[in-house]
Protein backbone atom coordinates (compact mmCIF):
# COMPACT_ATOMS: atom_id res chain seq x y z
CA UNK A 1 0.00 0.00 0.00
CA UNK A 2 1.28 3.63 -0.52
CA UNK A 3 1.73 5.84 2.05
CA UNK A 4 -1.48 8.13 0.46
CA UNK A 5 -3.70 4.84 0.94
CA UNK A 6 -1.80 4.26 4.44
CA UNK A 7 -2.71 7.93 5.39
CA UNK A 8 -5.73 7.76 4.00
CA UNK A 9 -7.11 4.34 5.53
CA UNK A 10 -5.69 5.60 9.18
CA UNK A 11 -7.49 9.28 9.08
CA UNK A 12 -10.59 7.65 8.29
CA UNK A 13 -10.68 5.18 10.52
CA UNK A 14 -9.29 6.94 13.39
CA UNK A 15 -11.48 9.75 12.56
CA UNK A 16 -14.77 7.45 12.60
CA UNK A 17 -13.88 6.23 15.86
CA UNK A 18 -13.41 9.54 16.98
CA UNK A 19 -16.54 10.49 16.13
CA UNK A 20 -18.70 7.89 17.52
CA UNK A 21 -16.52 8.13 20.70
CA UNK A 22 -17.91 11.83 20.56
CA UNK A 23 -21.63 10.65 19.72
CA UNK A 24 -21.70 8.49 22.60
CA UNK A 25 -20.10 10.89 25.17
CA UNK A 26 -22.63 14.03 23.72
CA UNK A 27 -25.23 11.36 24.45
CA UNK A 28 -24.13 10.62 28.02
CA UNK A 29 -25.82 14.16 29.06
CA UNK A 30 -29.23 15.08 29.69
CA UNK A 31 -29.56 18.52 27.17
CA UNK A 32 -33.25 18.43 26.21
CA UNK A 33 -33.72 20.21 29.45
CA UNK A 34 -36.06 17.77 30.91
CA UNK A 35 -36.02 15.95 33.78
CA UNK A 36 -34.70 12.45 33.42
CA UNK A 37 -37.96 10.24 33.43
CA UNK A 38 -40.19 12.89 32.70
CA UNK A 39 -42.37 13.39 29.65
CA UNK A 40 -40.47 14.71 26.54
CA UNK A 41 -43.83 16.00 25.40
CA UNK A 42 -45.24 14.06 22.89
CA UNK A 43 -47.66 11.02 22.63
CA UNK A 44 -48.53 8.90 19.49
CA UNK A 45 -51.82 6.91 19.92
CA UNK A 46 -51.16 7.00 23.54
CA UNK A 47 -47.72 6.06 23.69
CA UNK A 48 -45.47 8.87 25.17
CA UNK A 49 -41.78 9.50 25.30
CA UNK A 50 -39.85 9.54 28.48
CA UNK A 51 -36.79 11.29 28.51
CA UNK A 52 -34.51 7.90 30.13
CA UNK A 53 -30.91 7.84 29.91
CA UNK A 54 -29.30 5.26 28.35
CA UNK A 55 -29.65 1.94 29.51
CA UNK A 56 -26.02 0.86 31.69
CA UNK A 57 -25.48 -2.24 30.12
CA UNK A 58 -25.78 -0.85 26.91
CA UNK A 59 -23.61 2.04 27.18
CA UNK A 60 -20.62 -0.15 29.32
CA UNK A 61 -20.52 -2.68 26.01
CA UNK A 62 -20.41 0.60 23.67
CA UNK A 63 -17.17 1.03 26.30
CA UNK A 64 -16.01 -2.13 25.89
CA UNK A 65 -16.32 -2.36 22.01
CA UNK A 66 -13.99 0.68 22.03
CA UNK A 67 -11.66 -0.25 23.73
CA UNK A 68 -11.42 -3.72 22.10
CA UNK A 69 -11.30 -1.87 18.88
CA UNK A 70 -8.21 0.32 20.54
CA UNK A 71 -6.62 -3.64 21.31
CA UNK A 72 -7.45 -4.69 17.99
CA UNK A 73 -5.97 -2.07 15.37
CA UNK A 74 -3.01 -2.20 17.69
CA UNK A 75 -2.92 -5.79 17.40
CA UNK A 76 -4.02 -6.97 14.10
CA UNK A 77 -3.44 -5.47 10.87
CA UNK A 78 -5.88 -2.84 10.16
CA UNK A 79 -4.69 0.92 10.10
CA UNK A 80 -3.11 0.93 6.39
CA UNK A 81 0.29 -0.36 6.17
CA UNK A 82 0.44 -0.81 9.91
CA UNK A 83 1.22 -4.71 10.37
CA UNK A 84 -0.22 -4.95 13.92
CA UNK A 85 1.91 -6.50 17.35
CA UNK A 86 1.25 -9.51 16.67
CA UNK A 87 2.34 -9.01 13.10
CA UNK A 88 -0.22 -11.36 11.92
CA UNK A 89 -2.27 -12.15 8.43
CA UNK A 90 -4.31 -14.61 6.98
CA UNK A 91 -1.91 -15.40 3.84
CA UNK A 92 0.50 -13.90 1.70
CA UNK A 93 -1.47 -12.07 -0.48
CA UNK A 94 -0.68 -10.13 -3.75
CA UNK A 95 1.75 -12.83 -4.92
CA UNK A 96 2.18 -13.11 -8.80
CA UNK A 97 2.98 -16.40 -9.55
CA UNK A 98 3.74 -20.04 -7.53
CA UNK A 99 7.69 -19.41 -7.06
CA UNK A 100 6.40 -15.64 -5.50
CA UNK A 101 4.14 -17.79 -3.19
CA UNK A 102 6.93 -20.21 -2.42
CA UNK A 103 9.34 -17.43 -1.88
CA UNK A 104 7.41 -15.71 0.38
CA UNK A 105 6.38 -18.20 2.80
CA UNK A 106 10.17 -18.44 3.91
CA UNK A 107 10.27 -14.66 3.74
CA UNK A 108 7.45 -13.98 6.07
CA UNK A 109 9.07 -17.03 8.17
CA UNK A 110 12.35 -15.37 8.10
CA UNK A 111 11.08 -12.06 9.14
CA UNK A 112 8.58 -13.50 12.26
CA UNK A 113 5.67 -13.01 10.71
CA UNK A 114 2.86 -15.02 11.47
CA UNK A 115 1.00 -16.25 8.28
CA UNK A 116 -1.88 -18.10 9.46
CA UNK A 117 -1.91 -20.61 6.33
CA UNK A 118 2.08 -21.15 6.58
CA UNK A 119 1.95 -21.62 10.22
CA UNK A 120 -1.16 -24.37 10.22
CA UNK A 121 1.20 -26.40 6.74
CA UNK A 122 4.27 -26.13 9.26
CA UNK A 123 2.13 -27.71 12.04
CA UNK A 124 0.66 -30.06 9.36
CA UNK A 125 4.34 -31.26 7.96
CA UNK A 126 5.88 -31.89 11.93
CA UNK A 127 2.99 -33.81 12.48
CA UNK A 128 2.18 -35.83 9.13
CA UNK A 129 5.49 -35.38 6.72
CA UNK A 130 8.04 -37.80 8.72
CA UNK A 131 5.09 -40.32 8.13
CA UNK A 132 5.08 -39.66 4.68
CA UNK A 133 8.58 -39.53 4.35
CA UNK A 134 8.95 -43.16 5.92
CA UNK A 135 6.74 -44.22 3.80
CA UNK A 136 8.15 -42.43 0.63
CA UNK A 137 11.35 -44.31 1.69
CA UNK A 138 10.09 -47.94 1.58
CA UNK A 139 9.35 -49.95 -2.03
CA UNK A 140 5.95 -50.36 -3.25
CA UNK A 141 6.19 -54.01 -2.84
CA UNK A 142 7.21 -53.74 0.40
CA UNK A 143 3.94 -51.00 0.98
CA UNK A 144 1.48 -53.29 -0.86
CA UNK A 145 1.75 -55.43 2.93
CA UNK A 146 1.23 -52.64 5.07
CA UNK A 147 -2.42 -52.01 5.68
CA UNK A 148 -1.93 -48.84 7.01
CA UNK A 149 0.04 -47.16 4.07
CA UNK A 150 -2.89 -49.02 1.67
CA UNK A 151 -5.35 -47.19 4.15
CA UNK A 152 -3.73 -43.55 3.22
CA UNK A 153 -3.48 -44.71 -0.35
CA UNK A 154 -7.03 -45.55 0.03
CA UNK A 155 -8.24 -42.33 1.26
CA UNK A 156 -6.14 -40.36 -0.94
CA UNK A 157 -7.53 -42.25 -3.93
CA UNK A 158 -11.22 -41.77 -2.90
CA UNK A 159 -10.55 -38.26 -2.43
CA UNK A 160 -8.40 -37.85 -6.22
CA UNK A 161 -9.30 -40.30 -8.50
CA UNK A 162 -12.61 -42.04 -7.65
CA UNK A 163 -14.47 -39.28 -9.63
CA UNK A 164 -13.14 -40.95 -12.77
CA UNK A 165 -12.22 -44.20 -12.02
CA UNK A 166 -14.60 -44.84 -9.32
CA UNK A 167 -14.59 -45.94 -6.17
CA UNK A 168 -13.71 -49.45 -6.26
CA UNK A 169 -11.13 -48.42 -9.12
CA UNK A 170 -13.31 -50.16 -11.38
CA UNK A 171 -13.49 -47.50 -13.94
CA UNK A 172 -16.41 -47.07 -16.46
CA UNK A 173 -16.48 -46.00 -19.84
CA UNK A 174 -13.93 -44.16 -20.91
CA UNK A 175 -12.21 -44.63 -17.68
CA UNK A 176 -9.76 -47.54 -17.51
CA UNK A 177 -10.75 -50.11 -14.38
CA UNK A 178 -7.68 -50.36 -12.02
CA UNK A 179 -8.23 -53.46 -11.08
CA UNK A 180 -8.20 -55.75 -13.82
CA UNK A 181 -4.39 -56.06 -14.53
CA UNK A 182 -5.01 -54.90 -18.10
CA UNK A 183 -2.79 -52.04 -18.45
CA UNK A 184 -2.70 -49.07 -21.14
CA UNK A 185 1.39 -47.85 -20.14
CA UNK A 186 1.56 -50.83 -17.83
CA UNK A 187 1.48 -51.94 -14.72
CA UNK A 188 4.63 -51.86 -12.90
CA UNK A 189 4.91 -49.82 -9.80
CA UNK A 190 7.33 -47.70 -11.63
CA UNK A 191 4.61 -47.44 -14.30
CA UNK A 192 2.47 -46.75 -12.26
CA UNK A 193 3.71 -44.18 -10.34
CA UNK A 194 4.85 -42.12 -14.00
CA UNK A 195 1.18 -42.07 -15.14
CA UNK A 196 0.70 -40.85 -11.73
CA UNK A 197 2.86 -38.01 -11.66
CA UNK A 198 3.22 -36.98 -15.33
CA UNK A 199 -0.57 -37.61 -16.46
CA UNK A 200 -0.74 -39.56 -19.46
CA UNK A 201 -2.73 -38.45 -22.98
CA UNK A 202 -3.61 -40.42 -25.61
CA UNK A 203 -5.01 -39.79 -28.86
CA UNK A 204 -6.59 -42.24 -31.02
CA UNK A 205 -7.51 -40.91 -34.99
CA UNK A 206 -10.79 -41.35 -36.38
CA UNK A 207 -10.83 -43.06 -39.57
CA UNK A 208 -13.61 -42.30 -41.12
CA UNK A 209 -12.11 -40.28 -44.17
CA UNK A 210 -9.51 -42.77 -44.78
CA UNK A 211 -11.22 -46.21 -44.34
CA UNK A 212 -14.97 -45.11 -45.64
CA UNK A 213 -18.36 -46.64 -44.10
CA UNK A 214 -17.45 -49.95 -45.69
CA UNK A 215 -14.08 -50.14 -44.48
CA UNK A 216 -15.03 -48.97 -40.81
CA UNK A 217 -17.45 -51.83 -41.01
CA UNK A 218 -14.92 -54.34 -42.24
CA UNK A 219 -12.49 -53.15 -39.86
CA UNK A 220 -14.99 -53.23 -36.97
CA UNK A 221 -15.07 -56.88 -37.63
CA UNK A 222 -11.49 -57.38 -37.69
CA UNK A 223 -11.06 -56.00 -33.83
CA UNK A 224 -13.93 -57.76 -32.91
CA UNK A 225 -12.64 -60.72 -34.23
CA UNK A 226 -9.54 -60.36 -31.93
CA UNK A 227 -10.95 -61.29 -29.36
CA UNK A 228 -12.36 -64.68 -30.62
CA UNK A 229 -16.02 -62.79 -31.60
CA UNK A 230 -18.17 -64.45 -33.91
CA UNK A 231 -18.34 -62.19 -37.15
CA UNK A 232 -18.98 -62.12 -40.59
CA UNK A 233 -15.38 -63.50 -41.68
CA UNK A 234 -15.26 -61.74 -45.13
CA UNK A 235 -15.38 -58.23 -43.93
CA UNK A 236 -13.16 -59.66 -40.97
CA UNK A 237 -10.73 -60.69 -43.78
CA UNK A 238 -11.08 -57.65 -45.51
CA UNK A 239 -10.21 -55.81 -41.97
CA UNK A 240 -7.21 -57.64 -41.61
CA UNK A 241 -5.55 -56.58 -45.02
CA UNK A 242 -5.93 -53.21 -44.18
CA UNK A 243 -4.77 -53.43 -40.55
CA UNK A 244 -1.21 -52.16 -40.65
CA UNK A 245 -2.75 -48.81 -40.50
CA UNK A 246 -3.37 -49.89 -36.82
CA UNK A 247 -0.52 -51.78 -36.06
CA UNK A 248 1.62 -48.93 -35.41
CA UNK A 249 0.11 -48.15 -32.38
CA UNK A 250 -1.72 -51.57 -31.42
CA UNK A 251 0.94 -53.44 -32.94
CA UNK A 252 0.46 -56.02 -36.08
CA UNK A 253 -1.09 -59.02 -33.74
CA UNK A 254 -3.47 -56.23 -32.05
CA UNK A 255 -1.90 -56.96 -29.02
CA UNK A 256 -1.59 -53.20 -27.77
CA UNK A 257 1.48 -51.04 -26.77
CA UNK A 258 2.21 -52.07 -23.68
CA UNK A 259 3.17 -55.83 -25.31
CA UNK A 260 5.27 -53.92 -27.64
CA UNK A 261 7.15 -51.80 -25.30
CA UNK A 262 5.30 -48.41 -26.97
CA UNK A 263 4.47 -45.55 -25.36
CA UNK A 264 1.17 -44.84 -27.08
CA UNK A 265 -1.63 -46.13 -24.80
CA UNK A 266 -2.87 -48.28 -27.26
CA UNK A 267 -4.75 -50.85 -25.45
CA UNK A 268 -4.56 -54.38 -26.23
CA UNK A 269 -7.30 -55.68 -28.91
CA UNK A 270 -7.08 -59.05 -27.85
CA UNK A 271 -8.46 -59.26 -24.31
CA UNK A 272 -12.20 -58.65 -24.61
CA UNK A 273 -11.57 -55.86 -22.15
CA UNK A 274 -12.92 -52.29 -24.13
CA UNK A 275 -12.54 -48.95 -22.73
CA UNK A 276 -15.25 -47.41 -24.45
CA UNK A 277 -17.31 -50.59 -25.44
CA UNK A 278 -17.41 -53.24 -26.98
CA UNK A 279 -20.55 -53.57 -28.94
CA UNK A 280 -20.19 -53.50 -32.49
CA UNK A 281 -21.45 -49.84 -32.57
CA UNK A 282 -19.20 -48.59 -29.71
CA UNK A 283 -16.03 -50.03 -31.75
CA UNK A 284 -17.72 -48.47 -34.88
CA UNK A 285 -17.85 -45.16 -33.33
CA UNK A 286 -14.08 -45.22 -31.80
CA UNK A 287 -12.95 -46.14 -35.43
CA UNK A 288 -14.84 -43.10 -37.01
CA UNK A 289 -13.99 -41.02 -34.51
CA UNK A 290 -11.05 -41.43 -32.38
CA UNK A 291 -10.71 -41.47 -28.84
CA UNK A 292 -8.42 -39.29 -26.71
CA UNK A 293 -7.86 -40.20 -23.31
CA UNK A 294 -6.57 -38.22 -20.80
CA UNK A 295 -5.06 -38.89 -17.71
CA UNK A 296 -4.24 -35.44 -15.28
CA UNK A 297 -0.84 -35.05 -13.59
CA UNK A 298 -1.01 -35.39 -10.15
CA UNK A 299 2.47 -34.13 -9.46
CA UNK A 300 1.72 -30.62 -8.85
CA UNK A 301 -1.53 -30.86 -6.79
CA UNK A 302 -0.24 -34.39 -4.31
CA UNK A 303 3.40 -34.11 -4.62
CA UNK A 304 5.64 -37.13 -5.10
CA UNK A 305 4.83 -38.22 -1.29
CA UNK A 306 1.53 -38.75 -1.52
CA UNK A 307 1.70 -40.21 -4.96
CA UNK A 308 4.09 -42.82 -3.78
CA UNK A 309 1.20 -44.39 -1.45
CA UNK A 310 -1.18 -43.93 -4.01
CA UNK A 311 0.63 -46.04 -6.33
CA UNK A 312 1.25 -48.57 -3.61
CA UNK A 313 -2.66 -48.40 -3.62
CA UNK A 314 -3.26 -48.47 -7.41
CA UNK A 315 -0.71 -51.92 -7.18
CA UNK A 316 -2.45 -53.41 -4.76
CA UNK A 317 -5.84 -53.29 -6.45
CA UNK A 318 -4.60 -56.01 -9.12
CA UNK A 319 -2.54 -57.59 -7.33
CA UNK A 320 -3.81 -58.56 -4.22
CA UNK A 321 -1.64 -59.85 -1.09
CA UNK B 1 -47.09 19.63 21.88
CA UNK B 2 -43.55 19.59 20.90
CA UNK B 3 -41.05 20.18 23.24
CA UNK B 4 -40.18 24.05 23.00
CA UNK B 5 -36.88 23.69 24.68
CA UNK B 6 -34.44 24.31 21.23
CA UNK B 7 -31.80 22.80 22.95
CA UNK B 8 -32.80 19.63 22.24
CA UNK B 9 -31.05 19.16 18.97
CA UNK B 10 -31.67 15.69 18.80
CA UNK B 11 -35.00 16.63 17.65
CA UNK B 12 -33.99 18.11 14.75
CA UNK B 13 -32.69 14.92 13.40
CA UNK B 14 -35.36 12.91 14.36
CA UNK B 15 -37.93 14.97 12.68
CA UNK B 16 -35.78 15.99 9.58
CA UNK B 17 -35.95 12.70 7.35
CA UNK B 18 -33.73 14.33 4.50
CA UNK B 19 -31.18 15.65 7.17
CA UNK B 20 -31.55 12.25 8.65
CA UNK B 21 -30.80 9.90 5.33
CA UNK B 22 -27.51 12.69 4.80
CA UNK B 23 -25.82 11.55 7.71
CA UNK B 24 -26.77 7.58 7.40
CA UNK B 25 -25.18 8.19 4.14
CA UNK B 26 -22.26 9.70 5.74
CA UNK B 27 -21.89 7.49 8.38
CA UNK B 28 -22.16 4.22 5.95
CA UNK B 29 -19.29 5.67 3.68
CA UNK B 30 -16.65 5.64 6.57
CA UNK B 31 -16.71 1.86 5.40
CA UNK B 32 -16.80 1.74 1.96
CA UNK B 33 -14.43 4.25 1.69
CA UNK B 34 -11.75 2.92 4.05
CA UNK B 35 -12.40 -0.91 2.79
CA UNK B 36 -13.02 -0.39 -0.90
CA UNK B 37 -11.85 2.34 -2.23
CA UNK B 38 -7.97 1.73 -1.51
CA UNK B 39 -8.53 -1.59 -3.30
CA UNK B 40 -8.84 0.20 -6.37
CA UNK B 41 -5.42 1.44 -6.24
CA UNK B 42 -3.66 -1.10 -5.33
CA UNK B 43 -1.21 -3.06 -7.47
CA UNK B 44 -2.18 -6.24 -5.18
CA UNK B 45 -5.59 -6.51 -6.46
CA UNK B 46 -5.23 -4.55 -9.73
CA UNK B 47 -2.00 -6.47 -11.24
CA UNK B 48 -2.64 -9.06 -13.08
CA UNK B 49 -0.59 -12.83 -11.90
CA UNK B 50 2.18 -13.19 -14.14
CA UNK B 51 0.66 -16.31 -16.34
CA UNK B 52 -2.85 -14.69 -17.21
CA UNK B 53 -4.21 -14.10 -20.46
CA UNK B 54 -7.60 -13.44 -21.18
CA UNK B 55 -9.88 -15.70 -22.33
CA UNK B 56 -10.61 -17.26 -25.69
CA UNK B 57 -13.50 -16.54 -27.61
CA UNK B 58 -14.80 -19.90 -27.05
CA UNK B 59 -13.81 -19.56 -23.41
CA UNK B 60 -15.87 -16.06 -23.31
CA UNK B 61 -18.54 -18.35 -24.66
CA UNK B 62 -18.45 -20.96 -22.03
CA UNK B 63 -18.42 -18.29 -19.10
CA UNK B 64 -21.61 -16.69 -20.93
CA UNK B 65 -22.78 -20.50 -20.28
CA UNK B 66 -21.74 -20.70 -16.96
CA UNK B 67 -23.40 -17.53 -16.19
CA UNK B 68 -26.80 -18.34 -17.53
CA UNK B 69 -26.76 -21.99 -16.39
CA UNK B 70 -26.55 -20.10 -12.87
CA UNK B 71 -23.40 -22.38 -11.99
CA UNK B 72 -22.53 -19.72 -9.78
CA UNK B 73 -25.50 -20.64 -7.37
CA UNK B 74 -23.55 -23.66 -6.17
CA UNK B 75 -20.33 -23.31 -7.07
CA UNK B 76 -17.91 -20.75 -5.97
CA UNK B 77 -14.60 -19.69 -7.19
CA UNK B 78 -12.26 -18.65 -4.31
CA UNK B 79 -9.92 -21.01 -2.13
CA UNK B 80 -10.10 -19.16 0.72
CA UNK B 81 -6.27 -19.44 2.40
CA UNK B 82 -7.11 -22.36 5.11
CA UNK B 83 -4.96 -25.69 4.88
CA UNK B 84 -8.26 -27.76 4.45
CA UNK B 85 -9.56 -25.79 1.35
CA UNK B 86 -5.99 -25.37 0.08
CA UNK B 87 -5.22 -29.38 0.17
CA UNK B 88 -8.31 -29.84 -1.28
CA UNK B 89 -8.52 -27.70 -4.55
CA UNK B 90 -5.06 -26.19 -4.89
CA UNK B 91 -3.03 -22.38 -3.50
CA UNK B 92 -5.52 -20.21 -2.53
CA UNK B 93 -7.02 -17.71 -5.09
CA UNK B 94 -5.02 -14.44 -5.78
CA UNK B 95 -6.96 -11.49 -6.60
CA UNK B 96 -4.63 -10.82 -9.23
CA UNK B 97 -6.28 -13.91 -11.43
CA UNK B 98 -9.45 -12.39 -11.02
CA UNK B 99 -8.91 -8.88 -12.43
CA UNK B 100 -9.71 -9.29 -16.01
CA UNK B 101 -13.62 -10.99 -15.08
CA UNK B 102 -15.97 -8.57 -15.14
CA UNK B 103 -17.94 -9.29 -12.82
CA UNK B 104 -15.97 -12.11 -11.41
CA UNK B 105 -17.35 -15.41 -10.34
CA UNK B 106 -16.54 -16.16 -6.89
CA UNK B 107 -19.89 -17.13 -5.74
CA UNK B 108 -20.77 -17.40 -2.12
CA UNK B 109 -22.48 -20.45 -2.04
CA UNK B 110 -20.84 -23.94 -2.21
CA UNK B 111 -23.66 -27.03 -2.89
CA UNK B 112 -21.27 -28.80 -5.37
CA UNK B 113 -17.34 -28.11 -4.69
CA UNK B 114 -15.41 -25.07 -5.60
CA UNK B 115 -13.94 -24.78 -9.55
CA UNK B 116 -11.09 -22.13 -8.95
CA UNK B 117 -8.90 -24.52 -9.89
CA UNK B 118 -10.85 -27.16 -11.80
CA UNK B 119 -8.83 -26.50 -14.68
CA UNK B 120 -7.07 -29.87 -16.13
CA UNK B 121 -7.92 -31.58 -13.12
CA UNK B 122 -10.15 -33.78 -15.22
CA UNK B 123 -9.80 -34.83 -18.74
CA UNK B 124 -12.43 -33.09 -21.28
CA UNK B 125 -13.91 -36.21 -21.82
CA UNK B 126 -14.69 -36.19 -18.03
CA UNK B 127 -16.69 -33.23 -17.73
CA UNK B 128 -18.69 -34.36 -21.02
CA UNK B 129 -19.84 -37.33 -19.24
CA UNK B 130 -20.59 -35.42 -16.14
CA UNK B 131 -22.58 -32.88 -17.74
CA UNK B 132 -24.51 -35.03 -19.62
CA UNK B 133 -25.75 -37.07 -16.75
CA UNK B 134 -23.35 -36.12 -13.36
CA UNK B 135 -24.41 -39.67 -11.53
CA UNK B 136 -22.97 -41.51 -14.48
CA UNK B 137 -18.85 -40.40 -13.04
CA UNK B 138 -20.55 -39.50 -9.45
CA UNK B 139 -23.14 -42.02 -8.28
CA UNK B 140 -24.03 -39.93 -4.89
CA UNK B 141 -23.79 -36.13 -7.24
CA UNK B 142 -27.02 -33.72 -6.80
CA UNK B 143 -25.66 -31.65 -9.42
CA UNK B 144 -28.66 -31.63 -12.48
CA UNK B 145 -27.71 -32.69 -16.24
CA UNK B 146 -27.21 -30.38 -18.72
CA UNK B 147 -27.59 -32.05 -21.81
CA UNK B 148 -28.64 -29.22 -24.29
CA UNK B 149 -25.32 -28.16 -24.43
CA UNK B 150 -24.31 -30.74 -26.09
CA UNK B 151 -27.13 -30.08 -28.83
CA UNK B 152 -27.42 -25.87 -28.70
CA UNK B 153 -24.77 -24.60 -31.63
CA UNK B 154 -23.03 -21.09 -30.92
CA UNK B 155 -23.41 -19.06 -34.36
CA UNK B 156 -20.98 -16.33 -32.32
CA UNK B 157 -22.45 -13.59 -33.62
CA UNK B 158 -22.04 -11.65 -30.61
CA UNK B 159 -18.66 -13.41 -29.66
CA UNK B 160 -16.48 -9.93 -31.27
CA UNK B 161 -19.27 -7.70 -29.53
CA UNK B 162 -18.55 -9.51 -25.85
CA UNK B 163 -14.71 -9.28 -26.70
CA UNK B 164 -14.83 -5.47 -27.79
CA UNK B 165 -16.75 -4.79 -24.19
CA UNK B 166 -14.10 -6.43 -22.35
CA UNK B 167 -11.41 -4.47 -24.00
CA UNK B 168 -13.29 -1.43 -22.93
CA UNK B 169 -13.28 -2.62 -19.58
CA UNK B 170 -9.17 -3.25 -19.94
CA UNK B 171 -8.82 -6.82 -20.82
CA UNK B 172 -6.01 -6.68 -23.51
CA UNK B 173 -7.86 -8.63 -26.25
CA UNK B 174 -5.63 -7.54 -29.95
CA UNK B 175 -7.57 -6.60 -32.60
CA UNK B 176 -6.92 -9.95 -34.27
CA UNK B 177 -8.69 -12.07 -31.41
CA UNK B 178 -12.10 -9.94 -32.15
CA UNK B 179 -11.73 -9.87 -35.94
CA UNK B 180 -10.99 -13.74 -35.42
CA UNK B 181 -13.87 -14.21 -32.63
CA UNK B 182 -16.63 -15.62 -34.62
CA UNK B 183 -14.75 -17.25 -36.65
CA UNK B 184 -13.68 -19.19 -33.62
CA UNK B 185 -16.74 -20.05 -32.15
CA UNK B 186 -19.44 -20.77 -34.87
CA UNK B 187 -20.43 -24.45 -34.94
CA UNK B 188 -19.10 -25.19 -31.49
CA UNK B 189 -21.39 -26.89 -29.21
CA UNK B 190 -22.19 -24.95 -26.03
CA UNK B 191 -21.01 -28.05 -24.07
CA UNK B 192 -17.58 -27.38 -25.89
CA UNK B 193 -17.71 -23.35 -24.72
CA UNK B 194 -18.51 -24.68 -21.45
CA UNK B 195 -15.59 -27.27 -21.06
CA UNK B 196 -13.12 -25.22 -22.55
CA UNK B 197 -13.83 -22.59 -19.93
CA UNK B 198 -13.38 -25.16 -17.33
CA UNK B 199 -10.27 -26.45 -18.40
CA UNK B 200 -8.39 -22.74 -18.05
CA UNK B 201 -10.16 -22.16 -15.06
CA UNK B 202 -6.99 -21.72 -11.83
CA UNK B 203 -4.39 -22.53 -14.37
CA UNK B 204 -2.90 -19.23 -14.86
CA UNK B 205 -1.12 -18.91 -11.71
CA UNK B 206 2.23 -20.85 -12.06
Amino acid sequence: MTSFWSIWVIVLTVACLALIFGLLLWNLKNYTGVEEGESCGHEFDGIEELNNPLPKWWTIMFFACFVWSVFYLAAYPGLGNWAGLFKWTSSNQGVTSMAESKQAVIEAHENGERVQLDQEYRAADERFGPIFKQYASQDIETLVKDEKALEIGQRLFAQNCAQCHGSDGRGGLGFPNLTDNDWLYGGTPDKIKETLLNGRVAAMPGWKDALGEQGIKEMTAYVLSLSGRTVNQKDADAGKAKFAMCAACHGMDGKGSVAHNLPFGAPNLTDNIWLYGGSQRAVEETLNHGRQGVMPAWKDILGEDKVHLLTAYVYSLSNAQ
Amino acid sequence: MANKNSTNKHEIVEKNVGLMAILTVFAISFGALVEITPLMFQKDTTQPVDGLRPLTALEMEGRDIYIREGCYGCHSQMIRPFRDEVERYGHYSVAGESVWDHPFQWGSKRTGPDLARVGQRYSDDWHYAHLMDPRSVVPESNMPAYPWLDKNVLDGKLTAKKLEVFKGFGVPYTEEDIKGAEEAVKGKTEMQALIAYLQQLGTHLK
